[in-house]
C-alpha cells in the first residue's frame, strides 16, 4: 500500500466518489428511488458493476502479493446486524429518497430535501447512541464464526466467486433492459434537475402488474 | 441585446451511462483500498458528527464517547473523504448544469409530506446503518468488494425491504 496523509487521501477518494455519484445521477431521489420501482435500473447496474470491477482488483492485488489480506479491512460476520441494518436503510431509501452517501450528493446539487434527510440521520444516530444500552445486542447478533468472506465459506477461489458476480452482473442488465423497455426509461437528467413531478406515480405501467413481456 | 431569459437549465448535461458510472466507481473503490486498506462510507462521519454536535451527552454516551478519545471525534480520515464527496458532487453539479435549489418531490407529494418523510427515511436509515456498522457505502458496496458475507446480506435486505416499502408508501416519485 502507499501512505498518504490522511487528508490528501480522504478528499481525493471522496472528490472522485462525489464526482461519480453526481455523474450516475445519484443526487435525484427520483432517479434513486425509481430502482425501487423498477423503472430505471441505474443503481443496481452501477453498484454491480463497482463492486464487480472493485472485487476483482482487488482479487488480483492479492493473488500478486501487491497488498496482503490482512492489508485489506472485511467485514465481521454478524449477519442478523446486516440484515436488520439493511432492512432500515432500504426503507429509509425508499422513503426518504437517498442512502447516507448520495444524501450527501443530493445536498451539494441542491436539494433541500436532502438537508432533512441528513439531519434524520443525525437524530437516528442519537436515538441509536441513546439506546445503546438495549441495542448493542442487536449489533453482534448473528454472527458466523467460520466464515467472514464467500469464498471461505464455500471452500472455492474468490476467482470462482468473482465470476459468478460477473455473470450475475451479465443477468442484471439483460433484465434491467426488459423492464426499463416497458415503461418510459430511465430518469434523464433534464427530468432530474425539474424535480420528480408525480408522472411515475400516475403511470400506468408499472411493471410488476404487467405478466407478459 | 441580448437574452438574459436563457433559461438556466437549457444546458443540463446528461447522465453517464451506468456501465461507465459503475466502472469508474469501481476503480475510485479500489483506489481507496490501495491507499487505506478500506472502501468508502458515509455514516462513519454522520456518527463522529452527531457525537460533535451531542457535547456533554455525547461525551457520557456509551457508545459516541469512545470517539471523543482521540480529541474531537471529527478528527478522522472520513470527515476528509465526506468533505471530498461533497467538493466533487458540488463540482459534477455545477459543471454539468444540474444545479438547482429545489425541494424535490414536492411537486409529486406535497411539501410537507415530502419533508416529514425524508426526515423519517433520514432517521431510519441512520439508526440502521448504526445497528450494521455502516450503510449501502461502507458495508454494502466496500464490503462486497472484498467478497464480505455481511455485505451481501446487507444488500439483500437493503433491495427486498427498499422494493417492498417503496410500494406502501409513497415517499417521492
Amino acid at each position: 500500500m502507499f501512505t498518504l496523509p490522511d487528508i490528501a487521501s480522504g478528499l481525493l477518494c471522496g472528490a472522485l466518489f462525489g464526482y461519480v455519484l453526481e455523474n450516475a445521477g445519484f443526487g435525484s431521489p427520483c432517479k434513486l428511488t425509481a430502482q425501487f420501482r423498477l423503472t430505471d435500473w441505474s443503481v443496481f447496474k452501477v453498484m454491480f458493476t463497482a463492486i464487480v470491477v472493485a472485487a476483482v482488483g482487488l482479487t488480483a492485488l492479492t493473488a500478486t502479493g501487491a497488498m496482503t489480506a490482512d492489508q485489506l479491512y472485511v467485514p465481521a460476520a454478524f449477519l442478523g446486524a446486516a440484515a436488520i441494518g439493511g432492512a432500515l436503510v432500504g426503507a429509509g431509501f425508499a422513503i426518504g429518497g437517498y442512502c447516507p452517501g448520495t444524501s450527501v450528493v443530493g445536498l451539494v446539487s441542491g436539494r433541500i430535501d436532502a438537508v432533512v434527510f441528513f439531519i434524520g440521520l443525525l437524530l437516528g444516530t442519537g436515538v441509536f447512541a441513546g439506546g445503546f444500552g438495549a441495542l448493542e445486542a442487536w449489533t453482534s447478533s448473528g454472527e458466523l464464526t467460520s466464515a467472514d468472506t464467500l469464498p471461505a465459506l464455500l471452500h472455492v477461489s474468490p476467482w470462482i466467486v468473482d465470476a459468478a458476480m460477473v455473470a450475475a452482473a451479465v443477468f442484471v442488465f439483460w433484465l434491467a433492459a426488459r423492464f426499463e423497455r416497458r415503461g418510459a426509461g430511465p430518469v434523464t437528467a433534464e427530468q432530474a434537475v425539474a424535480g420528480a413531478d408525480g408522472t411515475s406515480a400516475t403511470s400506468p405501467s408499472s411493471p410488476l402488474s404487467i405478466t407478459s413481456p | 441585446m441580448h437574452t438574459p431569459s436563457a433559461p438556466l437549465h437549457h444546458a443540463v448535461k446528461p447522465f453517464w451511462s451506468p456501465w461507465v458510472a459503475g466502472v469508474l466507481l469501481g476503480l475510485v473503490l479500489l483506489l481507496t483500498f490501495v491507499l487505506t486498506g478500506h472502501g468508502l462510507g458515509a455514516t462513519g462521519f454522520t456518527t463522529r458528527l452527531t457525537a460533535a454536535l451531542g457535547g456533554g451527552a455525547a461525551r457520557s454516551n456509551a457508545y459516541l464517547g469512545p470517539l471523543f478519545e482521540d480529541g474531537s471525534p471529527l478528527a478522522s480520515w472520513i470527515t476528509w473523504q465526506v468533505i471530498g464527496v461533497a467538493a466533487g458532487g458540488l463540482f459534477a453539479a455545477w459543471r454539468a448544469g444540474r444545479f438547482r435549489v429545489q425541494l424535490d418531490g414536492a411537486r409529486s407529494i406535497g411539501t410537507s409530506k415530502r419533508l416529514m418523510w425524508a426526515l423519517v427515511g433520514g432517521a431510519a436509515s441512520g439508526f440502521g446503518a448504526r445497528v450494521s456498522a455502516g450503510c449501502t457505502s461502507g458495508l454494502g458496496l466496500s464490503g462486497a468488494a472484498t467478497l464480505g458475507l455481511a455485505a451481501f446480506v446487507f444488500l439483500g435486505a437493503f433491495f427486498a425491504v427498499g422494493l417492498v416499502t417503496s410500494r406502501i408508501v409513497k415517499g417521492v416519485q
